[in-house]
Order: structure tokens, then sequence, then C-alpha cells
């Protein structure tokens, strides 16, 4: 339970970061909070062989408010949303997602950038900010751009980062007064990685309605049909559910089959209810 | 190998780590700090659970060389704490505590309970609790003893 070795090196700022993760031809990671790259590391499961230490970057701890967003730097801590130290533009959808996050000792130091670079399927942020329609700001060798969270996960533990890219920011869009929210997980106990995760943003000023399934095998799933179903303003049962997983070829064991369904269904519901 | 410099529950220290070694293994190996637990290596457990940069924080999944320039306060650096003091007199009285394995990050934890919610109610405590796992002693002593500091700073 010790990871392999690796060489360390402490950014000085992103432009740094970038060139540190450029700088060999090796398997090179960027660490922010290390909560769970520091996992796969004393599992083996990653063996980097060149760790640069982006969590101290001011760079990546600052939040704006710019056009209808808030840009919250990749370094912020799950903690930091969890307490509110931050603006609230989701209508207390990100400060509810932030305090279930795993246990208080980790949400001290893991960091929302951290956890949508590492995209672990049953993580809370790639599921969330997904259904919020966030984007992710990157920095990289070619410069800086901006990608949606729908382009940017792209399957389990994979995303569209380059080799020398970092994640600088997420921009989320700020929520109209009376868009609601729903959002759910299902955990064998508190804190663990989830088996499954409904999310439901419902912002009809903004046309702007979205279902996500997370904690699959693969990427967050965006459930169009259950997005119009919520639309029309019906509810939606665990069959519906099911049938709307079905119909897009997203079929699980029998176990997944249910737990999804319910996890979307009780999501919308929370969200209807809110 | 890595230069870092930090505070060790208050006292300066300056090593050479190598990068891979846990904040854990730095305290219990390198300094002989031994109240910190390992137990699973891999951020569940919470046995490991110290303080940095006065937050509670698990120092397993936690490189030392990211910790220079940090505050850490180990279990062995609340001597002088008045919550953590009247923690162990509650952990005692209540049966907190059996072969102690979970008991240096359930102090950790538990201070930070009393301290940051004040008002937990039971259901709380035991929600907070989830990531320090007691496999021997069981929860009903643990969560006795931090309601009964909570309430007693109530007053």
């Amino acid at each position: 339970m010790k990871p392999a070795r690796f060489d360390y090196a402490r950014a000085s700022d992103v432009a740094d970061a970038v060139r540190l993760l450029g700088s060999t031809d090796g398997f090179n990671k960027p660490l922010g909070g290390g909560m769970s790259l520091g996992p796969m590391m004393n599992l083996r499961l990653a063996q980097p062989d060149l760790v640069v230490e982006v969590r101290r970057l001011d760079a990546l701890k600052t939040v704006a408010e710019e056009d209808g967003h808030l840009a919250v730097g990749a370094g912020i801590t799950h903690s930091a949303i969890e307490d509110g130290r931050i603006p609230e533009v989701t209508n207390g959808m990100m400060r509810f997602v932030a305090g279930q996050i795993a246990y208080r000792a980790v949400r001290n130091r893991g960091t929302i950038g951290g956890s949508i670079a590492h995209a672990d399927p049953a993580a809370d942020w790639p599921t969330a900010l997904r259904a919020l329609g966030a984007e992710v700001a990157i920095d990289g060798p070619d410069g800086a751009r901006i990608v949606p969270l729908a382009d940017f996960q792209l399957a389990a533990f994979t995303v569209a980062l380059e080799p020398a890219d970092i994640v600088t920011a997420l921009r989320v869009p700020r929520l109209s007064p009376a868009a609601r929210w729903g959002y759910y997980k299902i955990c064998r106990k508190p804190g663990e990685f989830a088996d499954s995760i409904g999310a439901v943003v419902h912002d009809p000023e903004r046309d702007f309605t979205n279902v996500v399934l997370g904690a699959t095998d693969g990427a967050p799933l965006d459930v169009a049909a259950l997005a119009e179903a919520v639309k029309g303003g019906g509810t939606v049962e665990i069959d519906d559910a099911k049938a709307a997983l079905a119909a897009q070829g997203a079929v699980f064991d029998d176990y997944g089959n249910q737990i999804h369904a319910v996890a979307l269904s009780r999501a919308i519901k929370g969200a209807l209810a809110s | 190998m890595t230069e870092i410099s930090l505070t060790i529950n208050g006292a300066p220290v300056t090593a050479s780590v190598e990068p891979r070694t846990s904040l854990a293994d730095f305290v219990r190996d390198g300094q002989r700090l031994t109240g910190t637990h390992l137990g699973c290596e891999h951020g569940v457990c919470g046995a490991c659970t110290v303080e940095i940069d006065g937050e509670p924080m698990r120092s397993c999944i936690t490189y030392a060389v990211s910790c220079d320039g940090a505050a850490v306060t180990t279990i062995e650096g609340f001597d002088d704490d008045a919550a953590m003091e009247d923690l162990r007199q509650a952990f005692t009285e209540n049966h907190g505590l059996q072969c102690g394995y979970c008991t240096p990050g359930m102090l950790v934890t538990a201070r930070d309970i009393v301290r940051r919610l004040p008002d937990a109610d039971e259901k709380r405590v035991r929600l907070e609790l989830s990531g320090n796992l007691c496999r021997c002693t069981g929860y009903v002593g643990i969560v006795r003893a931090i309601l009964s500091v909570l309430e007693k700073r109530r007053g």
C-alpha cells in the first residue's frame, strides 16, 4: 500500500505546470489535493513518473463571477463550497453536492478541478456539474480553451485532456431564481463512492433542463427522455425511468437497472418538490 | 529526495524526504510520532486523520512533500487543547475506546465536530463519523462521548 517511486516538482504558476508536465515523455500527472490520485497511487493503479504539484497555485484558487457564469478555480476545495465560502449561483445545489462528497477530512483537501480531471464515474462533480451545464477551462501547451463538460468526460477516468494540459476552472452557469434542482445519490454508507447518482436541473427561464445519470461504468449519461418529462411537468416513477434508460440503450444488470431508475426518479421528485 | 520544512506540533522540522513518503509514514517513521495510525492507506478508514493548517485531513494519502510549509498537528500535539482534554475525559467515561487503533483519528474528527458543528445532534455526529471506522468498541460509546462534550460546550 505504498506508491511506486515517482519524481516530484512543484509548479510556480500555471505556465510552469504546463511546462513541467510536458518536460518529459513519461506519464506525468498534476497533483491537486491528491484525494483520488493518492489512493490510486497507493494501490499502484496509477504509477506516474512525475507528479507536478499545482495545489498551491493562486490562479487555481480564484473565484470570479462572469457573464452568467461563476468561474470556480480548479483548486477550490469541496469544503470551501460546502461551507459557502464561495458565491452560490446554483440555488444551493453545489453546496448540497459538496457536503456529501466522501468525508470532511477528504473534502478539506480534495478539489473540484481534481475531481473533474480524475473523472471517476462514481464521483459527484462529474454528474452534478454536467447536469448544471458547466464548462471546463483548460490550459495547455497550445493555450487556453473551454470545453463543455458534456464533451470533456469521454469514459470512466478518461477525459479530453492532452498530457500537458491542466484544468484551471469550472464555469458554472448561474441558475435563474426560480430554477429547481434535484440530486439523489445512493451509497451503501455515507461518503462511499456511489452506486448510483441522479441529477436534475430544471431552469425554464433559461430554457434549460437536464437529467443526468452518474455512477455507471462510463461517463455520466444524459437522459433526454426524462428531461422532456420534467419539462412537461409530469412525475417520473421508477418504471418510467427504467423505460427511458432502456429506450436509449442504457441497460445494466438487474441491480443496476433498479438502482439507477430509483436514483433518477427520486432526483426528479426532489427537483419538482423543491 | 526533496527537502521540506514544516512545523509538527508547533516545532519546526526540516527533513529530506522521498516524494512517495506519505505524511503518515513521515511522522511515524521519521519523527517517531506513532500516535498517528495507519489502517487502510487509501483514505477510507480515518485512523490516520491529522490536522494540517488547522483542518483535519488524511495523512495516508497526503505526501510529506506537499506539506512543505504546512503546520501539522498530530494526536501528540493536542495535550494542552481544551476541547481535546474534554474529549479524552469523555471517551474514558463513555467507553469510547477499546483497542485504541481508531482513537487518534476519532479524536481529531471529534474535535472538528465539537468546534465546527456546535449544534450537532446524534444523527449529525454519526454522519460526520462515517469517515472514521471503528471495528471493536462500536459507535455507541464514541457518539455518547462526543454528544456529552457538545452538551458541555453549549453550557
